[in-house]
């Protein structure tokens, strides 16, 4: 499949020696100049880098008082050295999130303290240079920003703040990554990532109804652009287009269908996914934040409810109101925004929903927490939400659910090494090495528990997971959509 | 990036996706495939063809899940199926068949 070898299991996780530089090569596509200017940076390395990178840091560390205490703060005390999963799947030990602090950390004392301005080689400060810049852009593209390692961290220093200011960093002097940008500017101008128009979205959407019509006798409409629908429904685009993504999107549209929930998509804002905090653009994601907003009042909707995708629940949770609000148009008797699980969850705590659990009892299930809903959100009015409303919808559809062992689950949850503005075909490797311990916490519950399946909440997580699990010896399918449980076990028609 | 055919240049991208959609041509097709090993049978051709058609309509490659119920309208039920597209496009019937029908790659968390 490729030059690379897929990391054997142990026969218990270890933390590896160290191999210095070998993941070095590892780099993504560079975006080329018309991907670049298109989302507002210069197309290619500007004459001035150096100056315009200082500055941008200085910007950056002014800006947020967060990422100066992130540089300033760290003592060394190694706590987070064996946490990350890239570290874990390529012993590179940039990969540890101290040495990829680091590489950042390191410019920032040369220019912006004073012990490393005058005593640059006391402090580990070192000048800009094109070799910093080079590291940076291979080492901060394997960085998936899921914040495992701030879980640990007696200060809670978060390397995915000093990864996104690196990026940010990068794009502005004209060193953008190929993936991420060219599909923040298909957003920009389609509405979603995946360039899908309105013709081709109304079609699929059809098909998918003449589907489910076909598989139960029962018509669930997939509601495209009605106005006057009192629920948006904002989903990443993959559930439009891949799988096992789909049958979530048909889970999502037979809860609405049951519980007798008027609602619709927009061709405008179809997309929930915001690569712009991949980036750590604040004006991109704005951009994309902004055309939600639009196609609610357009729509006239009194809700706004998200589908299964990690960071865009992020991005939502925490800051869709700041990015794009007031959205005091809504209906305040409901969160805003709303995840789909907490719709079904509380349909479920009714007894709104039937559910025939059997008719998962071909799988035994376990789950697999998305690390920006584990570790950057919350659902419900509870602590830890995120973590049990998610459990309670698989649990009210089969009847054979096991979690992975403690310290892989939750907020301890390993990414699935596609996080991150990373899930692209050029990382490949990167990708297999740092699903390592993921699948090393899988085959557990498979050796112990007969687990046959995955659930995954998160769209870069199940099409991450489709790839890599073949490396490990899974079949692809063994990824499923919480809500495709849920669709398999929701009982149609009778009352409403 | 180009591939040469016949004495002609064609340009790609970094991953060997055709930069200009209207230079394709069956020949050419064929020639990727071989770059990557493969060879293209009447089965792959049913494959790519939907493709181009399905492009042509909505300026975009089908769902997979369009793609499987076309397939299986047209070769039977049995192979109306991701499995068997991925046993004829290995690296993933999206990507693999949009890059013979000289499609973009279709882009986002898939």
């Amino acid at each position: 499949m490729a030059d690379f070898e897929t990391p054997a299991f142990k026969p218990y996780p270890e933390i590896p020696p160290i191999e210095i530089g070998v993941m070095a090569h590892s780099k993504p596509y560079v975006a080329k100049p018309d991907i670049q200017e298109k989302v507002g940076f210069p197309g290619e390395l500007i004459d001035n880098w150096k100056q315009v990178a200082i500055d941008k840091m200085g910007e950056l560390v002014d800006n947020s008082r967060a990422l100066r205490v992130f540089l300033d703060s760290c003592v060394k005390c190694g706590a987070c050295t064996d946490k990350c999963h890239y570290y874990l799947g390529t012993s590179d030990p940039n990969n540890m999130p101290v040495a990829r602090q680091d590489l950042f950390r390191s410019v920032y004392r040369r220019y912006y303290t004073v012990a490393g301005k005058y005593f640059p080689s006391l402090v580990g400060a070192r000048d800009l240079g094109q070799e910093v810049l080079d590291e940076w852009y291979s080492y901060f593209h394997q960085c998936s920003q899921c914040r495992r390692c701030s879980v640990y961290c007696p200060y809670g220093i978060d390397t995915a703040e000093i990864s996104m200011a690196a990026r940010e960093i990068l794009d502005c002097v004209g060193v953008g990554q190929k993936y991420c940008n060219e599909i923040i500017g298909k957003a920009q101008t389609i509405g979603n990532n995946l360039g899908l128009p309105e013709p081709a979205l109304a079609n699929t959407l059809e098909g998918l109804e003449e589907d489910i019509e076909e598989e139960t006798g029962v018509t669930v409409r997939l509601p495209l652009d009605q106005k006057g629908a009192d629920i948006l429904l904002i989903t990443p685009s993959a559930d439009f287009f891949a799988e096992p993504h789909v049958d979530g999107l048909i889970g999502y549209a037979k809860v609405f269908h049951q519980a007798g929930l008027s609602w619709t998509i927009s061709s405008y804002a179809s997309e929930a996914a915001n690569f712009g905090m991949f980036i750590g653009s604040y004006e991109n994601m704005q951009v994309l934040a902004r055309r939600i907003r639009e196609a609610a009042l357009e729509l006239g909707v009194k809700r706004i409810v998200f589908g299964e995708c990690g960071h865009a629940w992020r991005v939502a949770y925490n800051f869709l109101d700041t990015l794009a609000g007031p959205f005091d148009f809504l209906d305040p008797a409901y969160p805003m925004p709303q995840h789909i699980c907490e719709v079904t969850y509380d349909l479920l705590q009714r007894n709104a929903l039937k559910m025939d659990r059997s008719a998962n009892d071909d799988m035994v299930l376990t789950l697999h927490d998305s690390c920006n809903i584990a570790r950057a959100s919350r659902m419900g009015n509870f602590e830890g939400g995120q973590f049990v409303i998610p459990r309670e919808v698989i649990k009210a559809s089969c009847n054979h659910f096991v979690d992975m062992p403690a310290d892989t689950i939750r907020e301890a949850t390993f990414c699935c090494g596609g996080g991150g503005g990373l899930l692209t075909d050029d990382l490949v490797e990167l990708r297999v090495k740092g699903s390592l311990p993921r699948m090393e916490a899988l085959q557990q519950v498979v050796n112990d528990h007969e687990v046959t399946h995955m659930a995954a909440i998160c769209a870069i997580c199940k099409s991450q997971f489709s790839k890599i699990l073949p490396y490990y010896g899974f079949e692809m399918d063994q990824v499923v959509s919480i809500h495709q449980l849920v669709s398999n076990a929701i009982q149609l028609g009778g009352e409403h | 990036m180009t591939i040469e055919l016949n004495g002609t240049s064609y340009e790609t991208d970094e991953e060997g996706y055709l930069i200009n959609l209207s230079d394709w041509n069956d020949q050419l097709a064929t020639e990727m495939a071989r770059v990557d090993g493969a060879t293209l049978d009447d089965n792959h051709w049913e494959v790519i063809n939907f493709l181009r058609n399905y492009y042509e309509e909505y300026q975009i490659a089908p769902a997979v899940r369009v793609l499987t119920k076309a397939v299986g309208k047209k070769l039977g039920k049995d192979k109306g199926t991701s499995k068997y597209l991925y046993e004829l496009f290995p690296y993933g019937p999206a990507k693999q068949a949009c890059k013979y029908a000289g499609l973009p790659k279709p882009t986002g968390c898939v």
